[in-house]
């Protein structure tokens, strides 16, 4: 479907499909870079996160009170779970935090089956987002427009912790060099919960605003986690701005690529990856050691 | 080790009995009996005798209960569930489809495992491999897939045990991927399109432009090939078909390029919930207001799940729907309907009608065959009876192991003239199932050997 208004129509999804990836994969990227654990169960918090938002949404009616109540709950969720289960596992070898984050993921995902059925469960955009918008004859669904501007204050929001505060310059600091860190007399274990809780809540915020574009399923999470991955690989380990660049990168191989033939679009992906993982292996942003 | 041990003493029993039942019956017996007892002297095969020499038969069951297909599996597995329960207690519904029933299937009480498939070839094969091997199923059953249909058709002819295919809309199940051992009694892609196609040319009339949206699997290609190809006759052009992956977490880039296809229709062959997601974000994108929507495999709870009357006035083909229930030509459908909303607390969908359907009717196959012995049981299979059934009078096509049944056309309703919660669809067309079957080689079909 080669043709002008559908390329800008397409370029325009690929920015919103790439704003939601790298959304979620600097959680993910921020989580394995200090704590040195991959979360298989990444997926299943961005799922919780929307469920979360679903309640308070259906309680309220209020799309404002479903983001903040969704992504309060995902940070909590996340500093308990760093808590109770994911710290007893930074020395445990990488296989045994793969099993229990997945573990996790099966838990969470079932739980929410258990209680929700698997039938689809929709959240209904703010109404001053509802309805399409038309401009150069390309109409795209304002939700989705307006969801670049709702992802950017997201990722801006997390810019600002990781590069303005204390905290941030702590987190950085520990995904250079842990060990380091902790020499230094600084508590690096209570960061590195408060940094689980963050990488929740990244997941958790994505969750809920990108419920009104695509309804809420107890496996939604399942197959976003594995374009996430993409993005992380992609974009490079532990980088912040690799995440947002990577996932970026991805929305508009996903969204081009199906202009030309949809069934490849997936495909092109996994290629693109391939290609960085050919000619730089730790990924654009990385830095050499983190991987 | 302890199989071959177990093995051999079975052997040495089956020889010990197959000697005193022979002489017996050449002596004294009459030649009915004298039949059953040569039936003894066959070699084993697949799980026989093994799997039903006690008191109980086993049957394992693959479903979907997490993924895309999770909720229909859910409806499936009820119906399976349900007919098992009315198999065993010798229930009247069961014995009006199959009318040798007593109690259970050959007097052996039916139980069954359940297993996750995900909807996935390989988990449901491995599932399979272990009821068959521990559990020494007698019957395999659970698609919800038909990459999964092709594959366990595949188990089934290799291990010799039998499958019935559950929800399957793939030509290939029983077209090219068809096996002796394998047996389906929902419609598919073809019938789906003979059966919809004059609906549809009738409706929107001729030389109309569509668009196409496909899961990348048998399924969806088959059905979209269907379509389009008897939608051709009639000057449809396609302008677009959008493949996706099974599973996809979005479909905004298909959905931009059927926007600016400048098709007159989306046929949307989508399932579970990508139908219902792709549905959704295609009302997003205001496609559902510049063409008209069919769904020509309809997808158990779409309407619900969907949401806001988005299928008012959409048409697709179905196995079953449970309005059919007030025909007064379908007793049956009243009472599946009646026990099943009294068990479960609502209106079966068509994955448990497949569901029931198929342990009736594989119980009417064994107790015609008046044993497990697996070929004879397809024989029994093949032999073309008329079968009372919930949809009226059906019967197997022995060439390619397809029921032949009706197809139903049903029409989504408004909101506001759904007569209670449950109330989408109208069915608007009973379509008999034989015309619109292709011929019984047309896609492929060789069924390969009994033993």
């Amino acid at each position: 479907m080669l043709n002008w208004t559908n390329f800008l129509s397409q370029l325009f999804n690929g920015l919103v499909l790439g704003a939601l990836l790298a959304l979620i994969s600097s959680g993910l990227t921020i989580i394995y870079g200090t704590l040195g654990v991959l979360n298989l169960a990444h997926g299943a918090m961005f799922m919780l996160g929307g469920y979360a938002g679903y309640v308070a949404f259906q309680a309220t009616g209020s799309f404002l009170v479903a983001v903040i109540a969704a992504t309060l709950f995902m940070l909590v969720f996340g500093v308990l779970l760093e808590r109770l289960i994911i710290r007893y596992f930074y020395d445990r070898p990488d296989e045994d935090q793969l099993l229990v984050t997945f573990g996790l993921s099966i838990c969470i995902v079932e739980t929410i089956r258990y209680f929700f059925s698997s039938m689809t469960k929709m959240v209904p955009p703010p109404s001053i987002f509802s309805g399409i918008t038309s401009f150069g004859g390309v109409m795209f669904p304002t939700y989705r427009l307006a969801l670049i501007g709702i992802v950017a204050v997201g990722l801006l929001a997390l810019y600002l912790i990781l590069y303005r505060t204390r905290l941030g310059l702590i987190v950085r600091a520990g995904i250079e060099d842990a060990v380091m860190v902790d020499s230094l007399g600084i508590n690096v274990y209570r960061v590195f919960m408060v940094v689980f809780g963050i990488g929740a809540m990244a997941a958790g915020f994505a969750g809920i605003v990108n419920a009104p574009v695509v309804s809420l399923t107890p496996g939604m999470g399942e197959t976003i986690l594995v374009q996430t991955f993409v993005v992380v690989v992609i974009g490079g380990v532990g980088s912040f701005p690799g995440a947002v660049l990577g996932g970026l990168i991805a929305g508009e191989i996903i969204s081009i690529t199906s202009m030309i033939n949809p069934a490849y679009s997936y495909i092109m992906l996994f290629a693109a990856m391939t290609l960085v993982l050919v000619l730089r292996p730790r990924g654009l942003f990385g830095k050499k050691g983190r991987e | 080790m302890s199989k071959s041990k177990s093995n051999s003493y079975n052997n040495d029993r089956r020889n010990f009995l197959r000697t005193g039942l022979t002489v017996a019956g050449a002596l004294a017996l009459p030649t009915g009996f004298a039949s059953r007892a040569f039936a003894a002297n066959r070699p084993p095969i697949g799980t026989w005798p093994a799997g039903s020499s006690g008191h109980e038969v086993f049957i394992g069951i693959t479903v979907p209960r997490t993924g895309g297909y999770a909720l229909q599996g859910e409806d499936e597995l009820k119906g399976y569930m349900l007919a098992v329960e009315h198999i065993n207690e010798g229930h009247p519904l069961i014995r009006k489809i199959s009318p040798k029933t007593k109690k259970g299937v050959l007097g052996k009480k039916v139980v069954y495992g359940v297993a996750d498939s995900a909807a996935k070839p390989n988990e449901a094969v491995q599932a399979q491999q272990r009821f068959i091997s521990e559990n020494k199923a007698v019957l395999m059953t659970g698609a919800t897939s038909s990459a999964v249909a092709v594959a366990l058709n595949k188990l089934a002819q290799r291990e010799k045990v039998l499958y019935v295919s559950g929800i399957s809309g793939s030509n290939d199940t029983t077209g090219k991927d068809c096996v002796r051992y394998g047996f389906r009694q929902c419609f598919y892609g073809q019938t789906a399109a003979a059966a919809l196609g004059p609906v549809l040319v009738k409706t929107f009339g001729k030389n109309k432009k569509v668009a196409f949206m496909t899961p990348d699997y048998t399924y969806g290609h088959t059905v979209t090939k269907s379509f389009q190809d008897y939608l051709a006759q009639y000057g449809w052009t396609t302008v677009t078909d959008q493949v996706s992956p099974l599973g996809s977490p979005d479909f905004s880039s298909y959905l931009l390029n059927v926007a600016n296809s400048g098709a007159d229709v989306l046929i949307n062959v989508n399932w579970g919930h990508d139908a219902v997601l792709s549905i959704q974000q295609a009302k997003q994108f205001g496609i559902l207001d510049k063409m008209k929507l069919v769904v020509p495999y309809q997808v158990p709870f779409l309407a619900r799940e969907v949401g806001g009357g988005l299928l008012s006035g959409v048409y697709a083909a179905t196995d079953f729907w449970w309005t059919l229930a007030e025909d007064k030509k379908y007793p049956l459908a009243k009472m599946f309907v009646d026990a099943f909303d009294k068990k479960y607390g609502y209106k079966p969908q068509w994955g448990a009608e497949n569901a029931y359907m198929e342990f009736a009717l594989w119980a009417e196959a064994v107790e015609n065959a008046g044993t497990f012995y697996p070929p004879d049981v397809i024989k029994s299979y093949e032999a073309g009876r008329k079968i009372n059934s919930l949809v009226g009078e059906v019967s197997w096509r022995p060439q390619d192991h397809q029921l032949i049944r009706p197809v139903f056309i049903v029409k989504g309703k408004a909101p506001s003239a759904m007569r209670n919660k449950e109330d989408y669809w109208d069915v608007i067309e009973t379509v008999p199932g034989l015309p619109l079957m292709q011929k019984p080689d047309e896609f492929g079909c060789n069924l390969g050997s009994y033993t």
